[in-house]
């Protein structure tokens, strides 16, 4: 069953590589249908009979790779396989102006969807690395599809950001293949101890990921490659992709290399996520460019993530659990928010012709929906109640508050009123009566789909319990 | 101290070279040369330490040979879009 | 000047920190290449390189695969519109001519037997796919027109070792064994199958992104070096 969810994105890929152009759209909705149905049957499996390995080729790891199923995983898978569906729903429609680019946004549609359900059932890390490869090239291809040279210098920063980090996390499992002799994951949970070989291929490790999640100092390379890209392809990176790095720095800090990472480290890596949200906040308040203050918004959020590490490294378990619930639900919510606010906004400029802040005024009149989709994943990234992104923060601050760690209760509750500052921005121009521009007719689903997106996003407030209970179905030990 | 920890040390000085390199060079051409060197080294690491201790080891071989492969890949595409951009106006050392 | 010596701070301690992880390195708990070993027979391939790439870890190579069509999708996708890419004139130089003529052929030959010899001895698809781009892109630059256009046949050549890849390892799901999984007796003949095959989507995939690569010099006549 579980390599089901490979083999369909890739199967997909191949097809839509080879049909003539008019069939590339048509097998898309099956497709997602496909995948949707695969994930959910996958979850009902593994909430029903509990976390599954599968040996691939039949030779049982270290010697062959498994696949690794667990509540976590497939949440992960879930997620990935509702939010592309979405994105893909709108591309239908985004895209058909753009002629020639739909035609190969497809096949690295298909390809990125791979690497990323890759990526969530890998066990091994060498196997981690050739995903990542997969998911950073593909990223790097659709970010190019316009060929305009924004877009390609964008393209090129980011590909030289996600070569070199995958290089360094290479190194970093060269070395603990070199001391462990073994990269099966649940193998070397048990035995990787901390000395300084590990120590340094954490550090290596870490430094790579970090790049690729575009942590704050590292984030250079995320604003232009999500706020140039096609409004399709910001949504799945900003949603899905950054995810995937972060998903394995998680494993490398909590479960591999638990036993060589210290407390004052995992304090740095807050620091990193405090750092962030000040300066992702700043700029996304600075930018004049809406797209822009969407992707520095992205930079902000992402910090949040790091808090994870400071809240859950050398805490009692209760208060480690909880960091650890706050992390994955504020990872759920900010996906379908931050996908939502890409696809409306996207939807906008695409009405309007442009994406300047200062002359958005008006748009609240023409385009109503996208402009609520805007609002209501709005809700979600302050952490504003009822909404995903709200119960993230609870659990995160009680985390905080139960481990008496005020310093990242501050950052944590001053992060919502930055967020706020900068999406202010947005509603104070676009509900200005003043009208300076016309207004272009849009496919009312671009706007549907941003909606629903963000409908998920607040929804996830009230259905917070099934993502955890999923959640605590994991193969003992791991997070 | 046997010569595949050689070769390990080697491809340490290899990595820190091509770091410097990475960071320091303007010019993307430069940087693409640098990211290919680190690659060696890494690989050199790869093969090198886990072979000091218990001889031949088919299993790094590979993983070396799969890391070339899409390092090949990673390095063409890069090839591609930079001279595109170079085409379309852009500046190869910003 | 700070990016200089950030430059140099961040080398230094790359090689600090990697060479005390070397020297420290402790002594591995599992012996892997033993294990390949014992395996080696049920494998179907003698030479444990291959075994590994195309068995026991085949579902990287796999991926890999996957990673070098990734490459060249989004090459295809960026390459100039306008008239399809068609090589310089045949170029007239007898030294040329009479050199590729004679160098073709060897070239491929030892493709091929690369390919062949990777089941017992170092070798195998991605050395001989390589050979296969070399004498590919020699015959380009001798002027002799292949792989310029894209259509369908050449979408299908690129992708052709992918799909026998991805069926064979499904296949393996029909007949109720696990993906990825070879039956005991078809092991070796059909890794061999799926390496030649990939040999030439190789060979074609790396020849492509260097024929549809975007011209060499800036439509304003400048070169692109230097600077």
């Amino acid at each position: 069953m579980i390599p089901i969810l490979l083999i369909i994105p890739l199967a997909f890929a191949i097809l839509s590589l080879l049909l003539p152009r008019k069939w590339t759209r048509t097998i898309v909705i099956p497709g997602l249908i496909l995948q949707l149905g695969a994930a959910l049957i996958l979850c009902l499996t593994i909430y029903t009979e509990g976390p599954q390995d599968y040996a691939l080729g039949d030779w049982q790891a270290p010697l062959g790779i498994s696949l690794l199923a667990d509540g976590f995983t497939v949440t992960l898978l879930a997620l990935t396989a509702l939010i592309a569906a979405l994105c893909a729903i709108y591309a239908l429609f985004f895209l058909e102006r753009y002629n020639r680019e739909q035609f190969y946004f497809w096949p690295l549609f298909w390809f990125l969807l791979a690497s990323l359900n890759g990526i969530w059932l890998a066990a091994d890390l060498f196997n981690l690395y050739v995903g990542l490869e997969l998911l950073g090239l593909s990223a790097v291809g659709m970010v190019a599809l316009t060929s305009e040279r924004p877009a390609l210098k964008a393209a090129l920063d980011y590909l030289y950001a996600a070569l070199f980090g995958s290089l360094a996390y290479l190194a970093g499992v060269a070395l603990i293949y070199g001391a462990y002799g073994t990269l099966a994951i649940p193998q070397l949970s048990e035995m990787v101890a901390g000395n300084i070989t590990t120590q340094v291929a954490v550090a290596l490790m870490s430094v790579g990921l970090l790049l690729k999640t575009a942590i704050f100092p590292l984030h250079f390379w995320l604003p232009p490659a999500h706020g140039g890209a096609l409004a399709p392809v910001s949504a799945l990176l900003s949603a899905l992709v950054v995810k995937a790095s972060f998903y394995i720095l998680a494993l490398i800090w909590l479960d591999v290399g638990a036993l060589a990472v210290t407390v004052s480290a995992a304090q740095l890596m807050g620091a990193l996520g405090a750092g962030a949200i000040l300066w992702g906040s700043w700029n996304a308040f600075k930018t004049p460019q809406v797209k822009m203050l969407v992707a520095y918004s992205t930079v902000a959020q992402l910090g949040y993530l790091m808090m994870l590490f400071p809240l859950a490294i050398g805490v009692s378990e209760a208060a480690a659990t909880m960091a650890w619930q706050g992390t994955i639900l504020h990872l759920l919510a900010h996906a379908f928010a931050k996908a939502a606010m890409f696809l409306s906004v996207g939807t906008l400029v695409l009405a309007i012709g442009h994406g300047r802040i200062a002359d958005l005024g008006g748009v609240s009149q023409h385009m109503p929906m996208a402009l609520f989709a805007f609002g209501l994943s709005a809700v979600s990234l302050m952490g504003l109640p009822p909404s995903g992104g709200f119960n993230a923060k609870w659990l995160l601050l009680q985390s905080a508050i139960q481990s008496g760690q005020w310093h990242w209760f501050v950052v944590i509750a001053g992060g919502g009123l930055l967020t706020a500052a900068y999406v202010f921005r947005i509603f104070r121009v676009s509900f200005t009566e003043t009208v300076r521009h016309e207004i272009q007719a849009t496919h009312p689903m671009l706007q549907l789909s941003a909606l629903l997106l963000a409908f998920i996003a607040i929804g996830l407030g009230f259905a917070s319990e099934w993502p955890l209970r999923l959640m605590d179905l994991t193969g003992g030990g791991t997070p | 101290m046997g010569v595949d920890l050689w070769y390990a040390l080697v491809g340490a000085v290899i990595i820190a070279l091509s770091v410097f390199a990475f960071i320091s060079a303007r010019h993307l051409m430069k940087k693409l040369l640098a990211f290919n060197m680190m690659g060696s080294g890494v690989f050199l690491i790869m093969v090198g330490l886990p072979q000091h201790q218990h001889g031949v080891d088919a299993v790094p071989q590979a993983l070396v040979l799969t890391g070339i492969v899409v390092a090949v890949s990673a390095t063409a595409l890069a090839l591609v879009i930079l001279r595109r951009y170079v085409r379309s106006g852009g500046d190869p050392a910003p | 000047m700070i990016r200089v010596l950030g430059a140099a701070l961040a080398a230094i301690i790359t090689l600090l920190g990697l060479t005390l992880a070397l020297w420290f390195a402790p002594a591995t708990q599992v012996n892997l290449p033993q294990q390949v070993e014992l395996n080696i027979d049920a494998s179907g391939i003698a030479h444990p390189i291959t075994a590994v790439l195309l068995n026991f870890r085949s579902y990287d190579t796999l991926l890999e695969v996957a990673v070098v069509l990734v490459a060249v999708v989004a090459g295809l996708a960026l390459r100039e519109r306008g008239p399809r890419v068609t090589p310089h004139e045949r170029s007239a130089d007898p030294m040329l001519q009479a050199l590729t003529r004679r160098l073709l052929p060897l070239l491929v030959l030892t493709g091929v037997y690369v390919l062949w010899a990777g089941s017992y001895a170092p070798g195998g698809a991605f050395q001989a796919g390589a050979l296969v781009a070399a004498a590919g892109v020699l015959a380009r630059l001798a002027g002799y027109d292949i792989a310029s256009r894209v259509d369908r046949l050449l979408r299908l050549g690129l992708a052709l070792g992918f799909i026998l890849f991805l069926t064979v390892a499904v296949s393996a799901m029909f007949g109720g064994r696990p993906f990825l999984n070879y039956p005991d007796e078809w092991a070796g003949s059909l890794i061999f199958l799926i390496e030649a095959v990939l040999t030439f989507s190789i060979g074609l995939t790396l020849l492509s992104l260097f024929v549809h690569a975007p011209g060499d010099a800036s439509p304003q006549g400048g070169g692109d070096y230097g600077r």
